[in-house]
């Protein structure tokens, strides 16, 4: 739908003006910007409604990626003898999943965002991209608080957090990025083709191989690394690894090629979302 | 003209027909669409023209600022697309829509309500949805607590409020919403009589702020207390334009006394043996069938196989579910040996005791013996009744409290006076 603000000649009061989807197609940046309050509200909803009734409540938050790591670290460290890049392998895999769980739940919730949420797509109008934004956003909680179980385990092993922890929130970002590009692809698909849903565990679980979170990177060698790396996760946990560690393999070339990866998946995301934007209500 | 708040010129707005009641495309679907398009790629498109229709077709008109104008017409005509429409939920197919001024559109009761929030967090939620600011919000929530009456209950989750409470909350806040331009949805349906008194009290102060409002309703009084000017809609086309006194006339006027339906596109059950495709409702009087007054039910069928023993029902529904009345040809002794040819039956019924209202109908036919359906629809057909003066006391009546009424009569009869009241009113 093109929707444009004019000033009327007449003096101060904007015109609406609402035409049929056509041409090319505006991002409506803007427009979300005066909306920041809507997004944060339904990230605030997102996150009380979460944990309600259920018995252990936020603790779910620290359980996923702790029991995760407790079977990598049974499965492919004692039993599998990978190298961990001389990091003791429990931290070295929980290092990698307190990111990654925030990314594949950010990506999962907001691959489900609009069509759990057709109530509010059918009755009143605000940019759609509100919604995947916030539930990507929501995982933000979640991910404080494995963060600091990650604090506390590496405290308990003699690990202390360097300088080179400033660099966390990029890699943080590059995550929440990632997670929201390809969110607002499968968001979008989902309303019009519900195969979506079935289709997003499978790929996460995929993903989850395809990045370095159960071995270390440095098992591939050198024309394989720089294609393994365009999977913007790559980039993502290497980093996060080395500044919350202080140790792993610092960000080079390889990290150029999953940032580049992630922004381009989220300019076509985004572009891909508001051309469908004008039928959602219609189809969801 | 410099004053207008909204102007609509040659709006429309087409749907592919069964687009939003058929189930969802999947991916497997679109794969197959593909091969099968290349398969008879010489072919011309298939029938693509009648698997669309026009909710909402050259509509055009122009609301100055302040008028309040009500919108009336059936199930069906395009009253809720339009206001879809003017909200910007979905987009024109062509036309242009332009408006002047902050909008706020209330399609629905409780919009962005969550059951495990408390009331305090659905009112900053919903709040927002509708587009205020948190300064807004916070500056409001004494007076939107107030309206809602529910003081003692803003830290409970609403999921723990009584029915009312709950609707008395959420409106509280849409009435709050202070927008130039106003559009509201059927809002008035749902509650109980003093609340929907309430509602009405809130909408014409605001209309008397010099707001602009554009009020979709059944309510027909409602209509015509609010509004100075109303607009019908008939089959997405704008039928009249004038004020509202005359478009309530002419709305309850009909044009004809048969309300007929196709039922091709409806949704249905069964093995279509026999396919029921159109309905005809027809009064017994030439007029809209009104409260009390006799009609037909017309079930229009065709015959895909010869059956034996069919038996056709009709059931009448309340919007809530509730059957109403049911009956089957069986249930009057009325045996069809056979159908092999189309044809169509009919269902007096001379003495209705519904009160005036929309029902759902379900209409079907199934086989005697073993209850087997051959057909079933089960959305789209509606019986209309106008509202009359039922209990001849001047005034209509319509289904609030209640969906029937019977003819009878209230006695009273006082034995004695009753000292230990008169005392205890002292």
């Amino acid at each position: 739908m093109m929707a444009t603000a004019l000033t009327n000649p007449a003096g101060s009061r904007p015109v609406l003006v609402i035409t049929p989807p056509a041409g090319w197609i505006r991002l409506g940046l803007p427009e979300l910007w005066s909306y920041r309050e809507l997004i944060f509200f339904l990230a605030m909803r997102e996150i009380k409604v979460r944990y309600k009734q259920t018995a252990v409540g936020v603790l779910w938050a620290v359980i996923q990626p702790l029991f995760t790591m407790l079977i990598f670290s049974l499965f492919f460290g004692r039993l599998g003898k990978m190298p961990s890049d001389g990091i003791p392998y429990p931290l070295f895999s929980l290092a990698a999943l307190i990111p990654w769980t925030f990314f594949s739940t950010g990506l999962t919730a907001a691959s489900n965002s609009l069509v759990g949420n057709a109530n509010l797509i059918t009755k009143v109008y605000f940019p759609r991209l509100a919604i995947p934004i916030s539930t990507v956003l929501s995982g933000l909680v979640d991910f404080a608080i494995g963060l600091l179980l990650l604090f506390v385990f590496m405290l308990s092993r003699g690990f202390y957090p360097g300088f080179r922890l400033i660099w966390f929130p990029a890699f943080l970002l590059l995550s929440l990025l990632t997670a929201l590009g390809v969110g607002l692809w499968l968001s979008a698909l989902n309303v019009e083709y519900r195969d979506v849903r079935y289709a997003v565990p499978f790929l996460v679980q995929f993903w989850l191989f395809a990045t370095p979170i159960a071995y270390s990177a440095n098992m591939l060698s050198e024309p394989w690394r720089t294609i393994y790396s365009l999977n913007p996760m790559v980039g993502v946990v290497e980093g996060f690894r080395w500044s919350v560690l202080g140790r792993g393999n610092p960000p080079g070339p390889a990290l150029l090629a999953s940032t580049v990866t992630a922004l381009l998946v989220l300019l076509s995301g985004l572009f891909y979302f508001r051309r469908m934007e004008a039928s959602f209500a219609d189809v969801v | 003209m410099s004053t207008s708040a909204i102007r609509v010129d040659s709006l429309g707005k087409r749907y592919r027909i069964g687009q939003h009641r058929a189930r969802y495309k999947t991916l497997r679907d679109k794969i197959g669409d593909v091969f099968a398009r290349r398969k008879r790629a010489a072919d011309p498109p298939p029938h693509n023209s009648e698997q669309f229709f026009w909710a909402v077709k050259d509509v055009s008109f122009s609301i100055a600022q302040g008028e309040v104008v009500g919108v009336v017409g059936r199930n069906g005509a395009g009253k809720s697309t339009l206001l879809k429409l003017l909200s910007r939920i979905t987009a024109p197919t062509e036309g242009r829509i332009e408006i002047c001024g902050r909008i706020g559109s209330l399609l629905e009761v409780g919009t962005g309500f969550h059951p495990e929030l408390s009331g305090r967090e659905n009112i900053f939620m919903s709040g927002a949805i509708l587009g205020m600011t948190n300064a807004e919000i916070a500056r409001k929530f004494d007076a939107i607590v107030d309206f809602a009456e529910v003081e003692k209950f803003v830290d409970t989750p609403v999921k723990h409020y009584s029915s009312g409470m709950y609707l008395r909350l959420a409106f509280a806040v849409a009435a709050h919403l202070e927008p130039e331009i106003l559009i509201v949805d059927e809002v008035l349906a749902v509650g109980d009589a003093m609340f929907q008194k309430k509602c009405l009290g809130k909408m014409d102060e605001v209309s008397k702020q010099g707001r602009t409002v554009l009020f979709v309703s059944h309510n027909m009084v409602a209509v015509e207390n609010l509004c100075t000017r109303g607009l019908i809609l008939d089959q997405g086309r704008l039928a009249f334009d004038g004020s509202a006194r005359e478009a309530i006339d002419l709305y309850l006027t009909p044009k004809e006394h048969v309300q007929v339906r196709d039922l091709r596109a409806a949704r249905r059950a069964g093995t279509g043996e026999i396919r029921i495709h159109r309905y005809e409702l027809i009064s017994s009087t030439d007029k809209l069938i009104r409260a009390g007054e006799g009609f037909t039910v017309r079930c229009y069928f065709e015959v895909h196989k010869r059956v034996t023993r069919p038996h056709f029902s009709i059931s009448i529904f309340s919007r809530s579910g509730l059957i109403l009345f049911s009956v089957f040809t069986s249930d009057l002794g009325y045996h069809i040996p056979e159908l092999s040819s189309n044809g169509y039956i009919d269902l007096e019924i001379r003495n209705p005791n519904l009160l005036a209202g929309t029902y759902p109908l379900h209409l079907g036919v199934s086989d005697e013996a073993t209850n087997h359906w051959y057909d079933r629809v089960y959305e789209g057909p509606e019986l209309e009744i106008e509202p009359s003066d039922v209990y001849g006391t001047g005034r209509q009546k319509a289904a609030s409290y209640s969906f029937l009424f019977y003819r009878c009569s209230w006695s009273l009869q006082i034995s004695s006076p009753v000292e230990s009241l008169a005392q205890a009113d002292c």
